[in-house]
């Protein structure tokens, strides 16, 4: 189980000793895997990501892909609040999707519960109408998954990481960042 | 919020770079782009105005390799610096694991440099974080000019909490890793 747990300290978080933290064991990851494989197959679309809005990738599912995920990721999540504040300035309270098409790759991205934003890839196998309506039904999952994650994460333990790991890591930083 | 990922065994930590415009945040990340191991960081992306002023932010993921059975990297950003960019700068500190103030050290500077410390102050109350439990250092750059203010004044007015604080000219690389080196134990040690 605990191999595949994911913790993630909350933006109400960052208060000493113990921050506030959620964490989904291998029945939610299957659940959300599921949705996103499911969405895939329906939308004929070519690969999801889900990214937290700090801007970390959380999981990929479809075909893997080749560009630099991490930058993909950061890019999506200030291309996200961006357009929140652009929301706000015009007196919506958000856009919970985006679309950005290209000549041959498009992606389309929604929010998922405030926290999240699933990103969908496709090309022209697919069309828009049919990739929004299938997003539409996924984000309708997603936020019920993520509702029950959330609802239990409050009190919960976050499991401590390997004693050592602090020293080890100094090493590392010692090594890596030198003249 | 570092980001711990039990089911692919990797840990993300963000450390933001902030301080004024023109201060040395971006040279701070190109210095480091450069010297680093390719093997062991990814692209430098920037988000930059035609004259190479930071728009939104730059970023930069450096990995430390495996430990202890976990992924370990980095994820440094900047922020714009110039003061009619809040929106932007205040986004990027979402997340944020730990802080490196870049000062500018001249003079005419010097309240420039408040106002930004104020500000950092600001945003990150904005998201119910204080500065003070947040692993935090300071650059003081650009100590190869002439008309700089010496350490001491900078100290009082810029570090009250006397965090760990470094002289530096990013553009040799003078004092880069140093400040980066102690970011990076504070953020790891607070993961432990």
């Amino acid at each position: 189980m605990e191999g595949r747990r994911y913790r993630q300290r909350t933006s109400e978080g960052m208060k000493p000793g113990g921050a506030p933290s959620w964490s989904f064991g291998a029945s939610d990851s299957e659940r959300i895997e599921e949705i996103l494989n499911n969405l895939l197959y329906e939308s004929n679309a070519r690969c999801a990501l889900l990214v937290d809005r700090t801007g970390q990738l959380v999981t990929t599912v479809g075909e893997q892909p080749e560009f630099d995920s991490a930058a993909f990721a950061s890019l999506t999540a200030a291309d996200f609040s961006a357009n929140d504040q652009l929301a706000a300035l015009i007196g919506e309270e958000e856009f919970n999707s985006l679309f950005h098409q290209g000549r041959r790759e498009s992606m389309y991205l929604a929010d998922v519960g405030k926290r999240l934003i699933l990103v969908v890839l496709f090309n022209q196998q697919t069309t828009l109408g049919l990739v929004r309506i299938k997003i539409k039904d996924a984000v309708e999952g997603l936020n019920r998954a993520f509702e029950e994650v959330f609802g239990r994460a409050e009190g919960e333990e976050s499991p401590a990481l390997e004693r050592g790991f602090v020293d080890e890591a100094e090493d590392e930083i010692d090594r890596l960042f030198r003249e | 919020m570092s980001m711990i990922n039990y089911a692919s065994r990797e840990i993300n930590c963000k450390i933001v770079y902030y301080g004024p415009g023109l201060g040395g945040k971006t040279t701070n990340l190109e210095y480091i782009y450069n010297k680093v191991a390719p093997s062991t960081r990814g692209k430098l992306i920037s988000l930059a105005t035609e004259t190479e002023r930071t728009l939104f932010f730059d970023f930069l993921p450096v990995d430390l390799g495996t430990i202890r059975g976990f992924k370990t990297r980095f994820h440094l950003y900047t922020v714009p610096g110039q003061v009619y960019y809040n929106a932007s700068r205040k986004l990027i500190l979402k997340g944020v694991d730990g802080v490196v103030f870049v000062a500018d050290s001249q003079i005419e500077r010097l309240d420039a440099n408040i106002e930004s410390m104020h500000n950092l102050y600001e945003n990150l109350a904005e998201y119910g974080y204080d500065l003070r439990q947040i692993p935090f250092v300071i650059q003081y750059n650009k100590r190869d000019l002439p008309n700089v203010s010496n350490v001491e004044e900078l100290e009082r007015h810029l570090n009250p909490d006397r965090v760990p604080a470094y002289e530096g000219v990013a553009t040799k690389g003078v004092g880069v890793f140093d400040t980066l080196k102690a970011v990076a134990k504070l953020v790891i040690k607070s993961l432990g």
